[in-house]
């Protein structure tokens, strides 16, 4: 009896909800698999997609973001076998799972803890809320893959930003699946774009684009790129987050950093008056 | 004709030496590297004093100074002390606050009124706000136990001297940290005269240091190693070239830049309030605001109504001596700001914009700019596009909320924006549209030390003011 | 008046008619933004008028006093000492100017009115329909007018009829400007024809005798209303708009009186006639009474500098504008003593 050949998957790119192919056509042989190998055009393309996302997302209730990041949340814990297929620990991806939850439910909470309103001295009603700072490019860690990679997507997005991902280089297969988690959960496509290949590649693109507003330069481990980079964002401005330290412990309670360096506080203010 | 009589606010109040040293480690110094240079009045164009130009030497002295002070007494002391200090520096602002209103007037331009009424009450009110964080920080929402930085570097404009330099000490002292802070090069004597106010606060040495100097020092500083936090209020182009320059530091920066701000004002406005508005949006400290309302988009259908109004308005508006008590818009504050804000008039001009100010007699010396404002005006224009930092402004109109919004949010910029409408549910639909860190429905122009300021997009990052203002100063 | 304001005018005399058509209509009208108008009042009010313009202006405010008494206890012997300190304000200064009127009571009108005659007050109002400024006083001789309040002052709560009567009855005893009180229930209850219609009565009441309308604004209580008020009383042919009677808690401020002035340089730009404004109750000093003056300059220009545009209702104010004046002769603080007490 002959053994059943499996039907072996193609990793490719995720940009607008969809899994096209690099448009340079190259790929890369990673964990082995050919995985594509995203080009500066397809960094812009997924620019494109993802500020074309920031509208509806952005403009989505807090509830119906957090409910979609849980629905996600669900998705995943499913997916569990998949991950551990690919070479993840079973703790990672349980640990991946719990921390997208744990944003997940930020999602109708942040604006309160971290906006409010101030007693001006005035006749005046005076309120701050938080608000996305729009498109995130970000630069995941290499490691731990799936664990790493939810950490700097879920904090992004969970506040009504849109990203484009830089994934691990050395294990990218994690991010394409987590990407297939995603196209199967109700997030809108566009929110989050996932690139595999090379950062040195896609990651100066993303710094030097002038419809990106923030970097997450989290996963960059080499300081001469770290730096190259950050002066590619000051171009127009882009709010940094600088990179992890190399002992950084992705287990632990993040707090709401990562997601208020995404975020803009707009503070409104209007006379009380009859 | 009802003629106001001049009405000067007496400068002898103020007692200008003719020469100023650094503030370095809580004494005024000579610089070691440095040379000196003049500062005058915009409004005459005398000399008020010679000051100190501060070299790379000197910003190593100041660096020093901060760090030793902060490891050794300011950093170490209990948040309750630091409070106390900065409460006693609030205190001597307001018994002070004439003399250093007068001051500002002199070596800013800005009318008396203004320093009086606007600047020395806000200067004051930030640092009893920020005083009573010192004790406070583990509320503050930051963590248990939040840390400050360390040493900040802050560098400073002309548009409000003091009350800039409010914005970057005070929030700066009560998280903990020292400071070496820059003041602009044609607005260094009230920020000298502060350090005298520190000295008389008893302030421990090297907590404040101020270095005066022009760009090459203000460079020097937030280069300097020793410097764990920038940050910068100024021009768009000078905060990108800081960015660069702490790239692949450590060092956390804030930035409040340029903005081109929308006062947007619909058809069922409050009118006479809307053309306040308008006027204290642009023509408020001679239209050198970041956050001026540069741009007027008004509704199409009652667009000639409300610039008739605004006209009208204008010619009301008395531009003279900044010390006359009845002066509303002073003096440009100088010779390099005004060519600037020619240069740009002039291309409004060029591009077919139609000019218009209203007859205003400007004195001969010193450097003036009559209120302007430019209709017809394009998105595509530059004088729609470039931050002017002058009393001119450019009118747009529109015809839909949505075209609205558009047109706001079509700049680099976004520090802020004005709505101008009687129906609320619209305010609340275009203040979530709009892109700019600070939202003025039915006001503009509105600062308070409780309330953040700061912008999205090219007018930078970070928050002053408020709770959020801490932020920028802790190790978060 | 151009071609387009003579339309406007037809066409807003037209409103008058319809209880919808005034509604519409006021209500149309741009809302105020209390808190704006508050600090535009607030900063107008901080200008600094010294040495030679405040000379001027105190000339000025003394002019556009309209020296009031209205007591239950006025008697002829009070109003007529009041009438002679009109006349004459500081006996001891010759070159110190009259009051722009004498505001009594309709039973005080007569005794009043013997007092002024003789310079040439209360004598009539020279020709020139409504609308249109009081004439000069012919060199040499002051005119002081006469003002009396009527409509049932200060509520205003009587028939219509006996309102009219008052009314009639205060011109014939000489009064040349009358100072009505419009129904403040009927507005607030949004009955606006009926307001409309009452100040028409009355305007014809007063023949040729100004006419001005008392909004009683510490009683409409909002800013919105007080324009509403404003643009009621003009379209319906007030000759001044007034902000009180001085008989309820808040009387005339720096904003409503802001507000009103808006309102008759918009209805002016409108229909091309000018409309006088009077704040009266609560101005007490020479200080209080510059700021207006700045705030009358800024808001609606030149045009409204005059005693004929605008007036203070006043009483304690005059005397404080005396002393002021003196000071500013003499060098000297004066006390109140040295000024008489009518």
């Amino acid at each position: 009896m002959s053994e059943r050949v499996a039907v072996r998957k193609t990793y490719k790119l995720f940009i607008g909800g969809k899994f096209p192919r690099s448009e340079s056509g190259r790929s890369y042989l990673v964990q082995s698999s050919n995985v594509s190998l995203a080009s500066r055009k397809d960094a812009r393309d997924a620019v494109v997609a993802a500020r074309a996302a920031v509208k509806g997302w952005a403009g989505a209730t807090a509830y119906n973001r957090g409910q979609i990041l849980y629905r996600a949340a669900e998705m995943l814990e499913g997916r569990r076998e998949q991950f551990v297929a690919l070479g993840i620990p079973g703790d990672e991806v349980d640990a991946a799972v719990d921390r997208w939850v744990w944003y997940a439910g930020w999602a109708d909470k942040l604006a309160q803890v971290y906006g409010g309103a101030n007693p001006v001295a005035g006749p005046y009603f005076n309120i701050s809320a938080p608000e996305p700072t729009g498109v995130v490019a970000v630069v995941a860690p290499e490691r731990p893959a799936l664990l790493g990679l939810v950490s700097v997507i879920a904090p992004a997005i969970v506040t009504g930003n849109t990203v484009v991902v830089a994934a691990s280089a050395t294990e990218p297969l994690a991010a394409v699946t987590l990407a297939e988690v995603l196209a199967t959960s109700d997030l809108p496509g566009g929110v989050v774009n996932i690139l595999t290949g090379a950062i040195t590649e896609t990651a100066p693109t993303l710094a030097a684009h002038m419809d990106v507003n923030a970097i997450d330069l989290t996963g960059v481990t080499d300081a001469a790129l770290a730096t190259d980079l950050e002066v590619k964002a000051a171009e127009n401005l882009k709010r940094v987050l600088r990179p992890a330290p190399a002992d950084h412990d992705w287990t632990a309670d993040p707090g709401v950093a990562p997601m208020t360096a995404l975020l803009e506080t707009k503070t409104v203010w209007h006379p009380k008056g009859v | 004709m009802f003629e106001y009589a001049p009405a000067p606010e007496s400068r002898s109040v103020v007692d200008l030496k003719p020469s100023y040293g650094l503030f370095i480690d809580g004494k005024f110094v000579d610089p070691t590297d440095g040379g000196s240079f003049k500062s005058i009045n915009p409004a005459s164009e005398e000399v008020l004093a010679e000051v100190a130009e501060a070299g790379a030497q000197d910003v190593e002295r100041a660096v020093r100074a901060a760090r030793k002070a902060y490891d050794k007494v300011w950093g170490p002391m209990p948040g309750r002390d630091r409070a106390k200090y900065l409460y006693r520096i609030a205190r001597l602002i307001q018994e002070r606050s004439r003399e250093l209103a007068v001051l500002e007037s002199l070596d800013n331009g800005k009318p008396i009124r203004e320093s009086r009424d606007v600047d020395l009450p806000l200067v004051a009110a930030h640092f009893f706000y920020y005083a009573g964080w010192a004790d406070k920080l583990p509320h503050a929402g930051f963590g248990a136990n939040p840390r400050p930085i360390g040493v900040a570097a802050q560098v400073i404009p002309w548009n409000f001297p003091l009350l800039m330099l409010a914005w970057k000490i005070a929030p700066a002292l009560a998280a903990g940290n020292t400071v070496v802070l820059k003041p602009a090069e044609t607005t260094p004597l009230t920020a000298l005269l502060f350090a005298e106010i520190c000295q008389q606060a008893e302030l421990p040495a090297g907590v404040v240091n101020i270095l005066t100097g022009a760009g090459d020092t203000g460079r020097a500083l937030v280069e300097h190693p020793g410097v764990d936090k920038v940050a910068f209020t100024g021009s768009t182009d000078v905060g990108r070239a800081i960015a660069r320059s702490v790239a692949g530091t450590s060092k956390k920066l804030t930035l409040e830049l340029g903005g081109k701000a929308a006062n947007i004002v619909f058809d069922d406005a409050p009118i006479d309030q809307a053309v306040e508005g308008i006027v204290n949006g642009i023509f408020f400290n001679q239209g050198h605001v970041c956050c001026a309302g540069s741009r007027l988009l008004v509704q199409e259908n009652v667009a000639d109504r409300v610039l008739e109004s605004l006209k009208r308005r204008m010619a009301q508006l008395r531009v003279g001596d900044p010390l006359d008590k009845n002066t509303d818009v002073g003096a440009i504050n100088s010779a390099a700001q005004l060519e600037r804000i020619r240069e740009l008039s002039d291309a409004g001009s060029a591009e077919g914009a139609e000019r218009w100010s209203p007859p205003c007699d400007l004195p001969d010396r010193g450097f003036w700019f009559a209120p302007t404002i430019f209709t017809g005006v394009t998105q595509a224009h530059r004088i729609a596009r470039e931050e002017i930092f002058g009393p001119v402004l450019s009118v747009l109109t529109f015809r839909t909320p949505a075209e609205a919004v558009e047109k706001a949010n079509n700049t680099p910029y976004g520090l802020s924006a004005g709505i101008w409408t009687d129906k609320g549910s619209r305010i609340l639909w275009m203040a979530d549209r709009l892109r700019a860190g600070v939202v003025w429905a039915n006001t503009f122009n509105k600062f308070d030390p409780t309330s953040p300021f700061g912008g999205y997009k090219e007018s930078g990052y970070g928050r002053e003011g408020g709770r959020h203002g801490l932020e920028g100063y802790l190790n978060v | 008046m151009t071609a387009t304001t003579t339309s406007a005018r037809s066409e807003l005399s037209e409103l008058g008619r319809s209880e919808t058509a005034l509604r519409t209509f006021l209500h149309g009208l741009p809302g105020v933004d209390q808190v704006g108008a508050e600090q535009r009042a607030a900063q107008l009010g901080t200008r600094s008028i010294k040495t030679t313009a405040k000379a001027q202006a105190i000339d000025l405010a003394i002019r556009m006093v309209d020296l009031t008494t209205l007591e239950g206890a006025d008697t002829p012997g009070k109003v007529r000492a009041l009438a002679a300190k009109a006349l004459r304000p500081d006996p001891a200064d010759p070159s110190c100017p009259h009051v722009g009127a004498v505001c009594v009571y309709p039973a005080m009108v007569p005794y009043v009115a013997e007092v002024l005659r003789g310079s040439g007050a209360g004598s009539g109002r020279p020709p020139g329909g409504p609308g249109q400024p009081h004439g000069a006083a012919p060199a040499g001789l002051g005119i002081v007018h006469l003002a009396s309040v009527a409509t049932a002052f200060p509520s205003g709560q009587a028939p219509l009829e006996i309102k009219l009567a008052d009314t009639r009855a205060a011109v014939a005893a000489g009064a040349d400007e009358i100072d009505m009180v419009i129904n403040r229930g009927a507005f607030l209850a949004g009955r606006y024809k009926e307001v409309y219609d009452e100040i028409v009565a009355t305007k014809e009441a007063s023949g040729d005798a100004h006419l001005k309308v008392i909004l009683e604004t510490g009683e409409l209580a909002t800013y919105d209303n007080v324009r509403r008020a404003s643009w009621l009383a003009m379209l319906a042919g007030g000759d001044f708009i007034k902000t009180s009677t001085g008989k309820v808690p808040i009387a005339a401020t720096m904003p409503v009186s802001l507000v009103m002035l808006e309102a008759v340089r918009d209805f002016r730009e409108a229909t091309g006639r000018q409309v006088g404004v009077k704040p009266a109750g609560g101005i007490k000093t020479t200080k209080d009474a510059i700021k207006y003056l700045v705030m009358v300059n800024e808001t609606v220009g030149p045009d409204w500098l005059d005693p004929d545009w605008f007036r203070f209702g006043a009483s304690s104010l005059l005397n404080d504008l005396l002393m002021q004046r003196t000071k500013l002769t003499t060098g000297t603080y004066s006390g109140p003593d040295y000024f008489t007490l009518d």
